[in-house]
């Protein structure tokens, strides 16, 4: 994700304003406020990014610290006393857990499905020139620009007008539709300026298309299609607009927290909203730790062909 | 580059980037735009345009409220994401991903169960609501649920960082050494900052406005969640009737409504900022 990103190169253009920039004054001795005021300045924007950053912590904390509350009633809304019931039980609601399974099944099969599409899409576009390639960038950003209701009704109007059933099936319709765009962006930002001739030399070489996909291409493109998949599962178990209005019957972890919230807000539903956050972070993390792994394997490589 | 290479030494197999292209492609037409289309007849159906004048007289409160709250919640977001993002992008220095993973994580966990929290941070005699009450920003017999402030600071909250992530890439691209010639051509931090960072970065704000401002408009959880009768937006109208009514033109209306008045407004806006530069 965008967190791995960051050009290398912008290190080096960072260095020389932080080092030239208070020398620059003094010397050339124009306008501007005085350095107190300066000083003053970089001090609160420090601060006041900070504070934005605890503000989108706060609900985070309060996420979890809820999840080991004891609440007096139905609602878990106010904090009463520490316990441990909702992590020892959190399978006390079997619909709840049906619905969390069904969520966890339906982000797998969607990331399984959006993941593939949006790949060949992004290769497609960024290994070949053809005919409507504008339109098709057009078409790839419109879902991700349109709200999210209005898509889900257009999709649930069709469905109900061709007489589908809408269950299991038609939110996995819906949520691949959105989530192709995703990857294809994705997948396309991260693979865009690779050596394609890699796949010429090893198809020369005698290796099988086969082969080279499996040698060559996909190696390649790996990294951009395990953030894409990540990208794609998480926003998968998360939706709810879209999957509301295409569900029937069937129930995800977020739609049966809306159905059932008037009669009540169990601990599970922050348990399991915890337990989700920490899966995201470790997967998250380990993406981070392969891919810099990957990185330091291709550099010892580069420096024992070198010396 | 190679791609053009490829496909001219290889006029045969045209062909290949649509076999990629299709069952992608087919997918979006099938379930993006086909429905759209539907969605779109089905709202002249019956009365034609008259539907429309109906769905807007109807709801024309809601639907004003729906454009006042979510360009609210963008401009403060904007207010709150531009000097997070810059803060990241110039001072982030080794710690520039750490900062941007903080900006993401809140964002791994469920939405729905992100904004009830906020219920548990606005509930009357929650910690908020005393603080306003000790600061004397509030009245002791008044609270934060069910009003306009509550539902618009949680939208403020819930879309935030895609109003931080795209400024953070436009500043991050930027060319330091352009503020470096600023200087020497004598123009003040504050010159330099308007004429450079300020014209760089809006691409980055044009995107981060619309991932606010799109979501804020359709969204319908926030104001049912944290919300009375007196918050509804368009969406909360949608929400209510789509499971008995999804035939009936006027919701359709409404929808297709919401969606033009978007595209528009982002069109009108694109307009403002200068176009060419920004797509």
């Amino acid at each position: 994700m965008a967190t791995t990103t960051a050009p290398p190169t912008s290190r080096v253009a960072a260095a020389p304003p932080e080092g030239g920039q208070p020398e620059n004054p003094a010397i050339l001795g124009h306008g501007g406020p005085p350095p107190w005021l300066r000083k003053l300045g970089r001090v609160g924007l420090a601060t006041f990014s900070i504070l934005t950053l605890v503000y989108l912590f706060v609900p985070i904390f309060v996420v979890v610290a809820f999840s080991f509350n004891k609440p007096k009633g139905k609602y878990n809304y106010i904090w009463n006393e520490f316990s441990l019931d909702g992590w020892t039980d959190p399978f006390k609601y079997p619909e709840l857990r049906d619905a969390l399974f069904t969520s966890l099944k339906v982000a797998t099969v969607v990331t399984l499905i959006a993941t593939i599409l949006g790949t060949l899409m992004a290769l497609a576009m960024v290994k070949y020139r053809f005919k409507g390639q504008g339109i098709l960038g057009v078409l790839l950003v419109l879902p991700l620009t349109l709200p999210e209701v209005v898509l889900g009704f257009s999709l649930l109007t069709m469905f109900v007008s061709v007489n589908v059933d809408r269950g299991f099936l038609t939110i996995v319709i819906a949520q691949v539709m959105f989530s192709v765009s995703y990857v294809a962006m994705t997948v396309r930002a991260r693979i865009r300026g690779f050596d394609w001739r890699l796949e010429e030399a090893s198809m020369d070489l005698g290796a099988s298309p086969l082969r080279t996909f499996r040698k060559i291409t996909l190696p390649l493109i790996a990294p951009g299609l395990m953030a894409a998949a990540l990208l794609t599962f998480a926003l998968s178990l998360d939706d709810f607009i879209i999957t509301y209005l295409n569900s029937g019957s069937s129930q995800t972890f977020p739609i049966n927290i809306w159905i059932t919230k008037k009669s009540r807000i169990p601990v599970q539903i922050n348990v399991f909203a915890t337990a989700i956050l920490v899966f995201c972070v470790v997967v998250a993390l380990l993406g981070v730790v392969i891919n810099n792994r990957r990185l330091k394997r291709l550099g010892a490589d580069f420096s024992s062909t070198d010396s | 580059m190679a791609a053009a290479d490829e496909t001219a030494s290889r006029p045969s197999r045209w062909y290949i980037p649509y076999l990629l292209l299709a069952p992608g492609l087919l997918w979006l037409i099938f379930f993006f735009i086909v429905p759209l289309v539907s969605l779109g007849g089905l709202s002249f159906k019956d009365g034609g345009l008259s539907n429309y004048s109906k769905a807007f007289s109807d709801n024309s409160d809601v639907i004003i409220r729906t454009f006042v709250f979510a360009g609210i919640a963008t401009i403060i977001d904007v207010l709150l994401a531009y000097p997070l993002a810059y803060f990241i992008a110039m001072r982030g220095g080794k710690y520039k991903n750490v900062l941007l993973a903080l900006v993401v994580l809140p964002f791994f966990t469920t939405y729905l169960v992100r904004t009830l929290a906020w219920k548990i941070l606005l509930y009357d005699g929650g910690p908020v609501v005393d603080t306003f009450q000790a600061v004397g920003l509030m009245g002791p017999d008044q609270g934060l649920l069910g009003t306009n402030v509550g539902v618009i600071g949680a939208l403020v909250y819930n879309f935030l960082p895609f109003m931080v992530l795209p400024i953070y890439v436009s500043l991050e691209k930027l060319d330091r050494r352009l503020l470096e010639a600023a200087s020497d051509l004598y123009a003040s931090p504050t010159r330099a900052f308007r004429k450079i960072t300020f014209r760089l970065s809006l691409p980055g704000l044009f995107a981060g406005t619309l991932l606010t401002f799109i979501p804020a408009a359709g969204d319908f959880v926030n104001a049912e969640l944290l919300g009375s009768d007196r918050q509804t937006m368009i969406g909360n109208i949608i929400e209510r009737n789509f499971a008995k009514e999804f035939f009936r033109p006027e919701l359709s209306a409404l929808s297709f409504m919401l969606m033009a008045l978007i595209l528009g407004g982002v069109l009108l806006y694109a307009r403002i900022l200068g176009t060419e530069e920004l797509v």
